[in-house]
């Protein structure tokens, strides 16, 4: 199966072109010189010709589906429904933090992906190697204060590596509330891989209905959260009609 | 059999998310619009980032279709075009992505078009269009009055200063309690009513062909205002009448001037203010007297607001000029036509 993978759920982009589980093609970009709508197609067109491949060769399309950035996700998201639903192939969601949590390959501890959330806040999911290979979800990706994804770490008393590259830019703060019981990933492991986003979209099940797909955004806009105060979502006319 | 031209257009600038096949830049075979006013009614206004959510879920369910109806396979189509500009960032950015992926996918080339060159060249539906002609283009965005000096050949050549008209109509509207889009339904209260508040018509005089509504806008808060603390009560449809009234004033006064210094035959009314009713007749009246060999056209509702046909009509002008885009394409929020050179 050959296998496109792309994430651009933060300012790291990752692009990855797979034939089952052997790498043929990866590019990583962690300076933002330029917007992702600017590079990310671009990156595609050159590893798939660098593969040896045209689009219409992918038989699955892997996408970061988030948390992260809304607009960067909307861009992967959008690039990868497109391609699967106009050629007519596979399309995989899969966790953007999972993703990040996959580049810790050797380790049998939890697995503590974060992202910068803003505001105290992070997008937070914790992950875990089973036996046989698979990454096995902890904790489920949830979006709340660092404080608090630290303080349920804790309450599990276990070695806990984090990873993501907002992880590192936090690490005072973790290490303060759990002390010895928190390792990090290196720099360049804790980025976005889209080689290892691709691996686990390979065992996954492909998206059922490809046009309803969207990102995971795991919150709301702040204009539906003041809107859902005094207002009930139920008996609404749709949203969104074809007129 | 002579080969079809077929354009696959995407338009998602705002708050529609708009497929559409055109052939040979004359006819639609299919124009898909998923627009999301039930969403944006809750706030009283476009959220932008509700927009761009609603772009994601629509955008390829919206392709499928228009292949559908169009009955056309990428095999078949000539070229890609899309709305790169202006409009909300978020929003475009859906319409860009997706269009430069099937471009790529289906090995066509992508030809990127102005949002504004959209809504005029909507007017290709209706009839050929015979040049130098002038548009008037007014909508929740924009107001503006552009030259066609040739096929794709845009000058602006009077612009808004403040805000647009459709935006001071969702804007007073708020205030006579009209729940967003108010347009349509100021519209129909200004015909029940009479002109009797007399609001400043901003610029009216003045030698250029801008316009400002602004002051109007305020005018019209301030004695609704005023009246509520001295207890009185306007009467709504009178209010909305004096309001059109100024409205459609400068607009057709600004649009004579602009006819008396640039001769054409045709005048096309585009955006989707072109639908309101007090200004189509305003107009027509005024061009009947000053300039009856005129021809004024003025799209059928489906196409002055926002859709993806009139982008595909665009962009048939741009495909013979040669105009493309890489995969590189942007999307460029403040995209403007080009402004007349001075005088
Ligand atoms: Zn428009």
């Amino acid at each position: 199966m050959k296998l496109l993978a792309l994430d651009t759920s933060e300012q790291a982009m990752s692009v990855a072109v797979m034939e089952d589980a052997t790498l043929l093609a990866e590019t990583t970009l962690n300076r933002r010189m330029k917007d992702h709508s600017e590079q990310l197609l671009p990156t595609i067109e050159s590893l798939l010709a660098a593969s040896g491949l045209g689009a219409d060769d992918i038989d699955r399309f892997v996408v970061a589906a988030g948390p992260g950035s809304y607009t960067g996700l909307r861009i992967a998201v959008t690039t990868a429904k497109t391609f699967a639903s106009t050629l007519h192939k596979e399309l995989v969601g899969v966790s953007s933090l999972a993703a990040l949590a996959a580049g810790e390959r050797h380790t049998s501890e939890l697995i503590v992906a974060l992202m910068d959330a803003r505001r105290g806040n992070v997008f937070a999911g914790g992950y875990q190697w089973t036996d046989d290979g698979r990454l096995k979800t902890v904790i489920a990706d949830r979006h709340l204060a660092l404080t608090e994804v630290l303080a349920q770490i804790a309450a599990l008393g276990q070695l806990t590596v984090f990873t993501g590259p907002d992880a590192l830019s936090m690490r005072e703060t973790i290490v303060e509330q759990l002390g010895s019981l928190a390792r990090f990933a290196d720099p360049v492991s804790a980025l976005p891989r889209a080689s290892r986003l691709g691996a686990l979209g390979r065992v996954a099940a492909p998206v059922a209905d490809i046009d309803a797909f969207v990102p995971r955004y795991l919150r709301l806009t702040e204009a539906e959260t003041t809107w859902l105060k005094t207002h009930q979502e139920t008996g609404h006319e749709p949203y969104v009609e074809k007129v | 059999m002579a080969e079809r031209e077929l354009i696959l257009a995407f338009e998602s600038s705002c708050d529609e998310t708009s497929v559409a096949v055109i052939e040979n830049g004359e006819t639609i075979l299919s124009n898909i619009i998923a627009t999301q006013i039930n969403s944006h009614k809750r706030f009283g206004g476009v959220v932008p980032e509700v927009a761009s959510r609603h772009h994601v879920e629509q955008i390829t369910e919206c392709i499928d279709l228009a292949m559908a109806e169009a009955e056309v396979t990428f095999d078949e189509l000539t070229a890609v075009a899309v709305t790169y500009g202006p409009g909300l960032v978020g929003s475009l950015l859906i319409g860009v992505t997706a269009a430069k992926v099937v471009a790529f996918a289906h090995h066509l080339p992508l030809i990127p078009v102005n949002h504004l060159a959209g809504h005029i060249y909507a007017a290709r539906f209706v009839k050929p269009l015979v040049y130098p002609l002038l548009a008037l283009v007014v909508s929740g965005g924009h107001t503006e009055l552009v030259t066609v000096s040739a096929p794709g050949e845009f000058a602006i050549i009077g612009d808004t200063r403040d805000d647009a008209a459709g935006e001071a109509y969702d804007k007073i509207g708020r205030v006579l309690g009209i729940s967003y889009p108010a347009g349509k339904q100021v519209d129909a209260m200004a015909h029940q009513g009479k002109d009797t508040f007399d609001f400043p018509r901003a610029m009216d005089q003045e030698d250029n062909l801008d316009f400002s509504f602004s002051g109007l806008k305020s005018a019209f808060i301030n004695t609704v205002h005023h009246a509520d603390q001295l207890g009185q009560t306007l009467d709504k449809n009178d209010l909305a009448a004096s309001f059109q009234a100024a409205v459609t004033d400068v607009l057709t006064h600004k649009t004579i001037k602009a006819l008396q210094q640039y001769p054409v035959q045709q005048l096309i009314v585009a955006g989707g203010v072109a639908a309101n009713q007090g200004l189509k007749e305003k107009l027509t009246a005024a061009l009947a007297e000053a300039f009856p060999n005129v021809d004024v056209i003025v799209p059928p509702l489906r196409l002055t607001g926002d859709n993806a046909a009139m982008i595909g009509a665009a962009a048939h002008i741009e495909l013979a000029k040669g105009h493309f885009a890489d995969a590189t394409l942007n999307a460029v929020p403040g995209l403007d036509l080009p402004q007349a050179s001075e005088a």
